[in-house]
């Protein structure tokens, strides 16, 4: 699985540019975890503060798009700040080998796990061998 | 004509190391926002809003696939501490299965000081929900802002 969007942890890119200042809304790629199973991929994004209504997955183009929103339990102004909640977006470029019709996403605790079963053409198969009747007749 | 400036090269050294220690400081965060997603680099889990009302003080917590049964708040005089644990990724999957392994897990333990003075007792609540952890503190009578009546004469 590829990833169409590169994280920039350090804001150098940011920095040189100066578009980003302009834009109306920010975005910052989730974190994720990405592992195999037997049944395929899954992955974990942390998205806190984000409820199901506000979270947004996407396929088109062999290409998946999280998106979300989230909110704040207060809305105030805080006394101390030590974080802010932007919004998130992050894009993946998956293989044919990912069953797309079958992909399932749950949001639990500012969670998201997705599902991302292999398709039946791409696990390994055992291919019987037949003794033809003729052969083993003679 | 050009302007004769001895010391041009010279200042343009001292802005350039002024703006080093500007980006040095913890008061400028260009990547404070990008940051805010505590990584492994994060020394303090979780992140922390402090909200002050009325009557109340509000903490907010970041602390998204925390497991809600390990959390452990507790409030002693004005700090409070909240410790509890994010589960890793489950058991049987080995390392190698691993394409991108970039969320922080394991247990925290941190705790603040509360601006206010807190009412011990039944007022104090915490709620979890979408990741974030929110502990409501009931300020005690003392701490509450009094109304100053201006009198007219």
């Amino acid at each position: 699985m590829a990833e169409k969007t590169v994280a920039t942890s350090s804001g150098k890119q940011m920095e040189q540019n100066k578009e980003h200042t302009r834009m109306p809304e920010r975005y910052l790629p989730p974190p994720v975890d990405i592992y195999e199973t037997e049944e395929g991929l899954v992955l974990l994004a942390d998205l806190p503060g984000v409820a199901p209504n506000d979270l947004k997955v996407r396929l088109e183009d062999n290409i998946l798009t999280i998106q979300a929103s989230p909110k704040h339990l207060v809305e105030a102004e805080p006394l101390e700040r030590e974080f802010e909640l932007v919004n998130f977006f992050r894009q993946f470029q998956l293989s044919d080998e990912v069953d797309q019709e079958r992909i399932s996403a749950t949001l639990n605790h500012g969670v998201l796990r997705l599902s991302l079963p292999r398709a039946e053409k791409a696990k390994p198969r055992e291919i019987p061998v037949k003794i033809s009747a003729d052969k083993a007749a003679a | 004509m050009a302007t004769w400036e001895p010391f041009e090269g010279f200042q343009a050294l001292q802005r350039e190391i002024a703006s080093a220690f500007e980006r040095a400081s913890p008061h400028y965060h260009p990547t404070f926002r990008a940051a805010f997603l505590p990584g492994r680099a994060a020394r303090e889990y979780p992140l922390i809003n402090v909200y002050d009302e009325q009557d109340r003080v509000h903490v907010e917590a970041l602390a998204p696939g925390a497991d809600p049964s390990s959390f452990n708040i507790t409030m002693i005089g004005r700090t409070l501490t909240i410790s509890g644990e994010k589960p890793r990724v489950p058991g049987d999957v080995k390392p190698e299965a691993f394409h991108r392994e970039e969320r922080a897990a394991g247990r925290f333990n941190r705790s603040i000081d509360i601006p206010a003075d807190v009412e011990q007792g039944e007022g104090l609540a915490g709620q979890y929900k979408n990741g974030l952890l929110l502990v409501s503190l009931p300020k005690s009578e003392k701490a509450k802002p009094k109304q100053i009546k201006v009198q007219v004469s």
